[in-house]
């Protein structure tokens, strides 16, 4: 979580200073939820976030330099430059994104949940559980992806677990306003699976209910709705003013802040002292500074790259007038030939 | 008068008969036996001034070749002849089943889904029997969601399985554009090539008989502009089977459209495992005049103006063009550099239609060699009504083709 932390807070700052551009969306705030439910999966489980995911990547995995660099555009970010910031990909970590349109994430998340169902019941591999997540927010609850995944979801029973982050805003919608029935997780009986609502900026307790969550999902019990309240800290985006925001409610939620109540409960219990705690912060900085290092060292991504990874099979160009495929002429590798 | 009358024992292969000396010994007379010509299939060509032609080298025909049906048999014989086993007829989407079948026993991870493709076999019957044969998961019956299962079909790649997604008509995918758009198209390149999306969209578009507009579409114009994906039309159940199986075993996102009218077209095609490639045209009917570029349907529309065509002293080179993006412009090229007058014949929009970027492609490409300026044949701009003779009149019938080709030809 301070991980979370510190990096989103670094990504304001370089962004500041013309580091990075676009859109970026911190996620300051909603550290718990990520990590109570990341921190439970294995590798070979997958991850599907929506353009809030710089730490969810973190939480699965994936080294902080590659995302630093992949949010400073340069070759050695973990989509190669090519993603940015609301794209973050990683097939080591079974990371499938990083999507920019609401929604859209969640049909795919079920499409690696269909995978696993798959390749236990018709390829045979009696041990593959794998599990899924899909996170996303309240803004997304009003979505015909979202209901349509939950209807297949649990109608396949597919190991996967619906995660809404409930931050109540979407931009400057606010959720009571947008929607007729404000309570999201009583819409997964409503297909069939079980809906659930926890504190979302208490990692304790968003660890317990994961860990039902995803155990469901490992027995192949099928997808359970876990409607996460949390809060953003920040504007929706580094482009947001955040002015829409009663104070008062942003005061309220900031005195709910995971990383506080987690130190206070560890301490409190004895679980650790204030000296590991501040180790931890040291360890941390030095994470994000170096990452931030790699980063600004990173070379920009070359010409030659344009046209690389349009394909898969770069045949798909098709054939010259020449009569070769296309993707033989040096241009192609050089990334100057119009395609 | 009397002449050459070549009889059973005589060695090469015949040619045409005199009329007078033709009586229906000649017809019981199997060549098989008395020539040691490989078993190919023998073409019975009715010509117009009523002699017949015994004809056994399916080669040798090219030069005076007369179709006698609207539909185009298969000319090329590349593989109709060189293959030893006599071929199967069928029809087309019966081709379109063996390549899926072949290609789902070959590899296990290939997989349908879409609506009614198992129980019911799919809405054209393209998918029938698979379920039973390979389960109810392999051939899924999804609910109507398209968005949401086309994304599912985009995740299932993502993470090692092949599926073909199908779209009930081609027009339910309108549905799907954002997921075929920014998923299927693009993830591949915002990962970094880490993940690739071997997924194949197919279904039956185009303009039926009388299905009304939005029935009736031809999304091909509007996926063009995709990166990332490659679009296939199939036209023949040869072609249809080939090019089934080469998007399966493509890396890349391909959409593979068919058309509504030609899923009953029926033509021998080989028995043994053969694939059509993605990227490239087809040559079917060479000549020297101008070159007519079509696709899907509008193939046999241009076929029936050219036997018009020919009858008018015409020598029209027909290309198929199939892989509507990439163009093979190698095929295409060399066809234009050949006859210098292009005729393309489409049955999408006028407006931003493939016809209207092949004439791009083209004049960009091809420019000196073109000794006119090129005519696009498209449809009307204009929803598809579904009054019969109104619909007639918003696709390219082959009396315009006629004229277009007389056109260009002055």
């Amino acid at each position: 979580m301070i991980l979370g932390r510190a990096f989103e807070d670094m990504c304001a700052q370089m962004y500041y200073r013309g580091k990075m551009f676009g859109f970026v969306h911190l996620y300051n705030g909603q550290e718990a939820v990520s990590t109570g439910f990341i921190k439970l999966l294995k590798q070979q489980d997958s991850v599907v976030s929506t353009y809030r995911d710089h730490v969810h990547a973190l939480s699965k995995g994936v080294p902080a330099r590659a995302v630093m660099s992949e949010l400073f555009g340069k070759t050695t970010g973990c989509c190669r430059g090519q993603g940015g910031s609301m794209h973050m990909f990683s097939r080591e970590h079974n990371l499938l994104g990083g999507f920019a349109f609401i929604g859209e994430g969640i049909p795919v998340a079920t499409g690696a949940a269909f995978t696993s169902k798959y390749k236990r019941e018709v390829l045979k591999e009696a041990d593959c559980d794998h599990v899924t997540l899909a996170f996303f927010g309240d803004g997304t609850c009003n979505n015909g992806q979202f209901f349509e995944c939950l209807n297949m979801a649990a109608l396949w029973k597919l190991p996967i677990v619906f995660v809404v982050e409930n931050n109540l805003w979407a931009i400057g919608m606010s959720h009571l306003r947008a929607t007729s029935d404000p309570q999201i997780y009583k819409k997964g009986p409503a297909f069939g699976m079980p809906g659930i609502h926890v504190d979302g900026m208490d990692v304790l307790k968003v660890r317990e209910v994961a860990k039902d969550a995803i155990g469901r999902a490992r027995r192949g019990e099928g997808p359970t709705l876990v409607e996460c309240e949390t809060y953003r800290f920040r504007g929706h985006s580094l482009a947001d003013p955040d002015e829409l925001r009663d104070p008062a409610e942003k005061a309220h939620y900031a005195a709910r802040d995971p990383i506080t109540a987690l130190k206070k409960y560890l301490i409190e219990n004895s679980l650790a002292s204030e000296a590991d705690l501040k180790a931890i912060d040291k360890k941390i900085d030095e994470v994000v500074e170096d990452a931030v290092e790699f980063a600004d060292e990173s070379p920009v991504p070359s010409q030659s790259q344009l046209l690389e990874n349009v394909f898969a099979d770069p045949k798909g160009f098709g054939i010259g007038p020449d009569g070769r495929y296309r993707c033989e002429d040096p241009k192609f590798t050089e990334g100057t030939a119009h395609v | 008068m009397a002449a050459i009358f070549q009889g059973v024992g005589a060695a090469p292969a015949l040619s045409s008969l005199p009329s007078n000396s033709f009586d229906s010994k000649n017809i019981l007379f199997s060549p098989r036996r008395s020539f040691s010509v490989r078993k190919a299939p023998s073409f019975v060509v009715v010509r117009s001034d009523g002699t017949m032609n015994l004809d056994l080298n399916p080669k040798g025909r090219r030069a005076q070749q007369f179709i006698a049906n609207a539909v185009a048999t298969k000319e090329d014989s590349s593989a109709a002849s060189s293959s030893s086993k006599p071929g199967h007829e069928l029809l087309l989407f019966e081709a379109l089943r063996e390549g899926l079948e072949e290609e789902m026993e070959r590899d296990p991870r290939v997989c349908v889904m879409g609506e009614d493709v198992g129980h019911y076999g799919g809405s054209y019957k393209v998918t029938k029997g698979l379920a039973t044969k390979f389960g109810d998961l392999r051939v899924l019956d999804t609910p109507i969601a398209e968005n949401s299962f086309t994304g599912m079909g985009i995740g299932a790649a993502m993470t090692g399985l092949r599926p073909v997604v199908e779209g009930m008509n081609m027009g339910f995918l309108l549905l799907a554009f954002n997921q075929i758009s920014n998923n299927c198209g693009m993830l591949h390149y915002t990962s970094g090539g880490q993940f690739t999306i071997p997924i194949v969209i197919r279904g039956p578009g185009g303009v039926g008989r009388q299905l009304g507009a939005e029935h009736s579409q031809r999304l091909e114009s509007y996926f063009q502009s995709v990166p990332g994906i490659q679009m296939v039309a199939c036209s023949t159940p040869y072609n249809a089977k080939g090019l089934m199986k080469a998007a399966l075993r493509s890396e890349n996102p391909v959409i593979l459209f068919e058309h509504v009218l030609l899923y009953n077209l029926k033509e021998r095609i080989p028995d043994e495992d053969y694939i059509c490639n993605l990227e490239e045209a087809e040559m079917v009917r060479p000549g020297e005049h101008v070159t007519i570029l079509t696709y899907s349907r509008m193939r046999y529309h241009v076929m029936q103006a050219a036997k018009t065509l020919v009858n008018k002293g015409y020598d029209p080179e027909v290309i198929d063009i199939r892989s509507l993006k990439p163009f093979d412009l190698y095929t295409i090229g060399n066809s234009v550099k050949k006859t210098h007058r292009v005729l393309i014949v489409e049955e999408c929009m006028r407006t931003g239609g493939i016809g209207a970027s092949l004439t791009a492609a083209i004049t960009e490409n091809f420019h000196d060699y073109l000794d006119a300026p090129i005519i696009c044949l498209s449809s009307q701009d204009v929803p598809t009504p579904y009054a019969g003779r109104l619909e007639e009149w918003t696709v390219v019938q082959p009396a315009q083709i006629v004229t277009a080709v007389e056109q260009l030809c002055q």
